[in-house]
C-alpha cells in the first residue's frame, strides 16, 4: 500500500538545524571532560603512589622525618577521628530529622529556622568550622572544664581528638539530617496511618514503623558523613591534627595524626620535598582508596539493606 | 447539657452484652453516634451538621459521591483526623456514652477500640506474623503463645489462615491485593476492637477479591459493629443493614439498607442511586 500525497500536512523529516547537533555534543563534551579530569587525578595518583604503596606503608611510622617509612599513625588518627564523629553526628543528626520530619509542623517558623539553619552549616566554609572550634570547644568549653576540674591545669583545654572529632560532627550534621530526612519521606504515610489507627503512639509509630525502614538511608547518610570527615582537613587543623607523633593517641584528649593533613604536611612542611614526593602520592591513594571504600560499602549496604526490607 | 435532653439513646444505660450471640437479637443499641458535627478544613465546611446514629452489631454503609465527606466523617469515629492542619471539629461524636472528642479521651485508647482498614492495603514491610502481633506488641502483650493465639484467630476470622500458615515469617510484601487487605483486617481484628471502620476496603481490588472482602464483612458483623464507607452502590445493597447518604456534607438520608435502595425518601436519594448523577 502506498502512501496517498498529503501536502497539507506538515512532512515528518523536520528539518534539523546546526544547534540541534550541536548542543547535544557540547553537553557530551562536558560531561566526558568530567570522567576526563577524574582519570586524571587517579591516574596520577595511582601511577605515582603505586609503587611505595606496601603493607609495611601502611602498618609503620614515618621514620627520618618523614622521608620515609609509612603513615600508620594517619590511619590510626583518621579513624579514631571518624569514630568519636560518628558517636557524635549520628545520634544528633538522626533525633534532629525525625523531629523534622515526624513532628515539627512544616509551616511553623520554628522548623523553618531550623531547617534554614541546617541548609546554612551545609554552606560554612570548613575552615570556619576549624576556627568555631577552637574557640568553643578547645577554649570556651576545654578551657572551662580545666577551670572547675584541673584547677587551670590544660587537660581538656587543648587540641585533641574529641575537639576535632565534635568540629567535624558540626560539620557533617546537615549530610546526616538530609539523609535520615530523605529517608523518612520515603516511608509511605500510608504505614503511619496505619500504625496509628492500630493504637499506636507517635512514638511507638516511628520506632518501630518508621525508622525500620528508614535505616538504609540513615546508614548511607552516616557513610557519608564518615568518607567526608575523613577527608576533610581545615576543621582539624586547630583543634587537634598534629604535625609528627611519635605515639598513637590512647586517649580522647590527645592530639593525632590525620591523613589529609599528613598530605598537607608531605607536600609542603617537608624538609626534602622531593624525597618525600613517593610518600606523598602513596599516601593521596591511601585517603582516596579509603574514601572510595567507605562510599563503596555505603552504596552495598543500601542495597541489600533494601532488598531485605521490600523482601 | 444533659444526654437525656436530647432524645437521643446513647446506650448508657444498657450494659454491654457479654456472652452469647450479641446484638444478632433483641433491640439495637447505639453504638456510635455523631451529633450535630460540623467538619471544617479552613473555611470549607466537608461535613454540615449531621447527626447519625450507628447501631451495634450492625453494617451501616455510608455512601455518596466523591468529595462528600463520608470519608472525613468516617474518621471522625477514630479520630483519624486529628492533627490535618486547619480542621475544625464542632458538634459532639460518642462512642456509647463517651465523648470521642472529650478533653480527656485518649485517641490512643480509643482506637484500640475503634479500628480501621483502608481503602489502600498498607502491610508493613515486616513478616504476616509481625504483621498481625504489631498492634498487639505496642499494646504491650508479650506472653508469645497469647500473641499466637491472637494471630491464628485473627487470620481465621479474616479467611486468611489457610492461605498463609505455612508461610508466617514471609515477608508480607509478598501478598496478592487481596490477601494483603484481607491481613490488614486480621491485623486490625487482633487487638479485638469493638468496632471496624472501612474506608472504601475493595476500591483497588479485583471482582474475586471483592466479593472474598464482602463475604467477610457479613461474617464480621455478629463480632462486631462496622461503618463502611464505599463508592459501589451494589456492594453497600449488598453487604450493609443500613445505608447513610452523604451529599456535598450534609446527611441526606439514613434508613435501612433494604428501604434506603427500593423506596427512598428522598428525590436525591433517588436521583444517586438510580445514576442521574454522582
Amino acid at each position: 500500500m502506498s502512501a496517498p500525497p498529503s501536502p497539507a500536512l506538515p512532512s515528518l523529516a523536520a528539518p534539523r538545524g546546526a544547534r540541534d547537533r550541536v548542543v547535544p555534543a557540547l553537553a557530551a563534551a562536558c560531561a566526558f571532560l568530567i570522567v576526563a579530569m577524574l582519570g586524571i587525578i587517579l591516574g596520577m595518583v595511582g601511577i605515582g603512589g603505586w609503587e611505595r604503596l606496601s603493607w609495611e606503608f601502611l602498618t609503620t611510622a614515618p621514620r627520618n622525618g618523614m622521608s620515609e617509612g609509612g603513615i600508620f599513625p594517619a590511619i590510626f588518627g583518621t579513624s579514631f577521628l571518624v569514630l568519636v564523629m560518628t558517636v557524635a553526628v549520628i545520634p544528633l543528626g538522626v533525633t534532629t530529622a525525625i523531629w523534622l520530619h515526624e513532628y515539627a509542623r512544616p509551616g511553623a517558623l520554628r522548623t523553618r529556622a531550623i531547617r534554614l539553619a541546617v541548609h546554612n552549616l551545609a554552606g560554612v566554609p570548613s575552615i570556619v568550622f576549624g576556627l568555631f572550634g577552637l574557640g568553643f570547644f578547645v577554649h570556651f568549653v576545654g578551657g572551662g572544664l580545666d577551670e572547675f576540674l584541673y584547677g587551670g591545669q590544660p587537660v581538656y583545654g587543648k587540641p585533641g581528638i574529641l575537639w576535632a572529632a565534635l568540629t567535624m560532627a558540626l560539620l557533617t550534621l546537615p549530610v546526616v539530617i538530609v539523609a535520615t530526612e530523605e529517608a523518612l519521606r520515603a516511608v509511605p504515610d500510608d504505614h503511619r496511618r496505619a500504625s496509628l489507627a492500630l493504637g499506636a503512639t507517635r512514638l511507638q509509630t516511628v520506632l518501630r514503623v518508621v525508622l525500620p525502614q528508614a535505616v538504609p538511608g540513615i546508614l548511607t547518610g552516616g557513610i557519608l558523613a564518615v568518607s567526608r570527615g575523613a577527608g576533610e582537613v581545615a576543621p582539624i587543623l586547630f583543634t587537634g591534627a598534629a604535625y609528627y607523633l611519635p605515639r598513637l593517641p590512647t586517649r580522647v584528649n590527645d592530639q593525632f595524626m590525620h591523613m589529609g593533613y599528613h598530605v598537607y604536611v608531605l607536600a609542603t612542611q617537608s624538609p626534602d620535598v622531593e624525597k618525600t614526593r613517593p610518600l606523598l602520592f602513596a599516601t593521596v591513594l591511601a585517603l582516596l582508596a579509603l574514601t572510595f571504600l567507605l562510599n563503596l560499602a555505603a552504596v552495598l549496604l543500601r542495597v541489600r539493606l533494601r532488598r531485605a526490607i521490600r523482601r | 447539657m444533659s444526654l437525656a435532653t436530647n432524645g437521643i439513646d446513647f446506650g448508657a444505660a444498657v450494659p454491654r452484652a457479654e456472652g452469647g450471640e450479641p446484638g444478632a437479637r433483641g433491640p439495637e443499641r447505639t453504638h456510635l453516634a455523631a451529633q450535630g458535627v460540623t467538619v471544617r478544613y479552613g473555611r470549607n465546611a466537608a461535613i454540615k451538621g449531621v447527626s447519625l446514629k450507628v447501631p451495634e452489631h450492625r453494617v451501616t454503609a455510608l455512601i455518596g459521591p466523591s468529595g462528600c465527606g463520608k470519608s472525613t466523617f468516617l474518621r471522625l469515629f477514630n479520630r483519624m483526623n486529628d492533627g490535618i492542619e486547619g480542621i475544625s471539629i464542632e458538634g459532639r461524636v460518642f462512642l456509647y456514652d463517651q465523648d470521642i472528642y472529650a478533653r480527656d479521651t485518649d485517641a490512643v485508647a480509643l482506637r484500640r477500640r475503634v479500628g480501621m482498614v483502608f481503602q489502600r492495603s498498607t502491610p508493613f514491610p515486616k513478616s504476616i506474623y509481625e504483621n498481625v502481633a504489631y498492634g498487639l506488641r505496642i499494646a504491650g502483650v508479650r506472653d508469645r503463645s497469647e500473641i499466637a493465639r491472637r494471630i491464628e484467630e485473627s487470620l481465621v476470622g479474616a479467611g486468611l489462615w489457610d492461605e498463609v500458615k505455612d508461610r508466617m515469617h514471609d515477608s508480607a510484601m509478598g501478598l496478592s491485593g487481596g490477601q494483603a487487605q484481607r491481613l490488614c483486617i486480621a491485623r486490625a481484628m487482633a487487638i479485638r476492637p469493638e468496632i471496624i471502620l472501612m474506608d472504601e476496603p475493595a476500591s483497588a481490588l479485583d471482582p474475586i477479591a471483592t466479593a472474598r472482602i464482602e463475604d467477610l464483612i457479613s461474617s464480621l458483623k455478629s463480632r462486631y459493629t462496622i461503618v463502611i464507607v464505599t463508592h459501589n452502590l451494589q456492594q453497600a445493597a449488598r453487604v450493609s443493614d443500613y445505608t447513610a447518604f452523604f451529599y456535598m456534607g450534609e446527611l441526606v438520608e439514613f434508613a435501612p439498607t433494604q428501604a434506603l435502595f427500593t423506596n427512598p425518601g428522598e428525590s436525591r436519594t433517588e436521583e444517586y442511586i438510580t445514576g442521574r448523577f454522582g
